[in-house]
């Protein structure tokens, strides 16, 4: 059979001004929310009140047991209810798949997050968090002013590499339509009949960008080993 | 807003008629475990033989091993999933491509799941096992030659024995994910465990008691698969062999 790569020419602006947007954006956000959430998730796990550190666990476990395509599916019927409650609708609000995947892919994310910054908390000395109540700190001041900042530092290649994951992973909004990279793409093969030309290109652009991206992180974490 | 929960659907026969809703799901997770069984043990034997040809002191080799291991590792599980199943039946010979193609279902979407999944969890694989015989200290390769070992006899004797056992945690949590993962296979129209708590949510608009009955099933999976994981850590524990201190890891 013959391939005709100049589909991917005639739909260039499509995949990147829609599809890729769609992809990038996502990923900043769900990044942005999830290390905050995650941040907080990690401090509420690390809490000497019992209720608080279970709960945070019970929510991180839950998400990390089970498939990621069925969290999106779960978020995609449930934001129209919650999003009801907190409105005080009496019918499900109606959610797009841009909003239901933001939602999904923090809340998601988040767990991830939280493992990694729980590591980098405890990676900082408990003498510092002596040295910052003994100073007169408060829990807040000394999570934010000597503890955060050191734990954030020592985790980056790790959150970094995560954001890495993330960005491939939210190519299976897929499954709710929406118009991600590969949505775009994948309308685009089903239009013209060229599966094998837009899937093999989205497979190389994929890779061009995470591989990069793994080589920024690579030698970030050989520059954080010498400052150490 | 009321959601009005309807357990009782469970129990209710689904329209292709093989027998209840929650039958329907049992055979899903059926599905699930096959597939990501299956990939596991084509991930293990790959991952093992690349995470190994890594170490070694051939640079060609190594790089060779790098290579595969960046391509699989940078591309979405879910695009790879596309390239096997809507990709690779095209380029190959024209009577092979058909005769993936003509396979009757669910077949022609087990296979090139299966496949996808090997090689995606396969680089995962090769990774740890790397790692895993980087952390044993160098005298150990060294005493093993100077044994008058050969480079093969060492690793059969010496490395690979130690550094199995160290790699065995974060195997578990290849193996869950392995289980996890296999839901993507969905897309390319495999009716697992996930991809029939969608079907069951579309024919009896249960949404919730589908996914609540999915989530669960899942749980109990990985909770299986845990402890059956620890059993085996105990059982293979070498004493005074201290298992790997789980750095963090990204992951999903």
């Amino acid at each position: 059979m013959g391939f005709d790569f100049d589909v991917i020419q005639r739909s260039w602006g499509y995949l990147f001004r829609e599809g890729m947007t769609f992809t990038v954006t996502l990923t900043l956000l769900a990044m942005t929310g999830g290390i905050v959430f995650g941040t907080l998730l990690a401090m509420m796990r690390l809490s000497a009140f019992k209720p608080l550190s279970i709960l945070a666990g019970g929510y991180v476990n839950l998400m990390r047991s089970i498939p990621l395509v069925l969290v999106i599916f779960w978020f995609f019927f449930l934001v129209p209810y919650i999003g009801a409650w907190v409105t005080g609708a009496d019918q499900p609000v109606k959610v797009g798949a841009w909003m239901s995947a933001v939602i999904t892919f923090t809340m998601f994310e988040a767990a991830y997050y939280c493992e990694i910054m729980r590591a980098g908390i405890q990676s900082v000395a408990r003498g510092q968090v002596w040295a910052g109540y003994a100073l007169g700190l408060n829990y807040w001041q000394t999570m934010a002013q000597v503890v955060l900042p050191q734990a954030f530092r020592n985790m980056l290649p790790v959150l970094l590499t995560q954001t890495i994951i993330l960005f491939q992973d939210t190519s299976l909004v897929y499954v709710i339509s929406a118009t991600d990279f590969l949505g775009a793409a994948s309308k685009v093969a089903n239009r013209d009949y060229r599966l094998v030309e837009m899937y093999t290109f989205v497979a190389v652009v994929y890779f061009i960008i995470s591989y990069s991206l793994s080589l920024v992180v690579k030698r970030l974490q050989d520059r954080i080993a010498i400052i150490r | 807003v009321g959601y009005n929960w309807h357990w009782k659907v469970l129990f209710e026969t689904e329209p292709g008629g093989t027998g209840s809703y929650l039958h329907y799901l049992i055979v899903g997770l059926g599905w699930t475990l096959v597939t990501a069984l299956a990939a596991w043990v084509i991930a293990l034997a790959i991952g093992a033989l690349v995470g190994t040809l890594r170490t070694t002191p051939y640079p060609w080799v190594v790089r060779a091993g790098n290579l595969y291991v960046e391509i699989f590792r940078n591309i979405p599980l879910i695009v790879q999933m596309f390239l096997w199943f809507f990709v690779m039946p095209e380029l190959l010979p024209q009577a092979w491509g058909d005769w993936i193609k003509q396979m009757p279902p669910p077949w022609s979407s087990f296979i090139p799941a299966v496949l996808c999944l090997a090689i995606f969890t396969s680089v995962r694989i090769a990774e740890q096992v790397r790692a895993g015989i980087n952390s044993l200290p160098r005298g150990q390769r060294m005493a093993g030659t100077a044994l008058g070992l050969t480079l093969g006899q060492a690793y059969r004797h010496v490395i690979l024995p130690q550094a199995f056992r160290i790699i065995l945690p974060p195997l578990t949590s290849e193996s869950m994910n392995i289980v996890k993962n296999s839901s993507v296979a969905l897309t390319i129209g495999l009716l697992e465990l996930t991809g029939r708590a969608r079907a069951m949510q579309e024919f009896s608009f249960r949404v919730f008691e589908a996914f609540a009955a999915a989530t669960v099933i899942y749980l109990i999976t990985n909770l299986v698969v845990v402890l059956a994981m620890r059993a085996l850590e105990r059982k293979v524990r070498v004493p005074g062999l201290i298992a790997a201190a789980g750095a963090p890891q990204a992951g999903h």
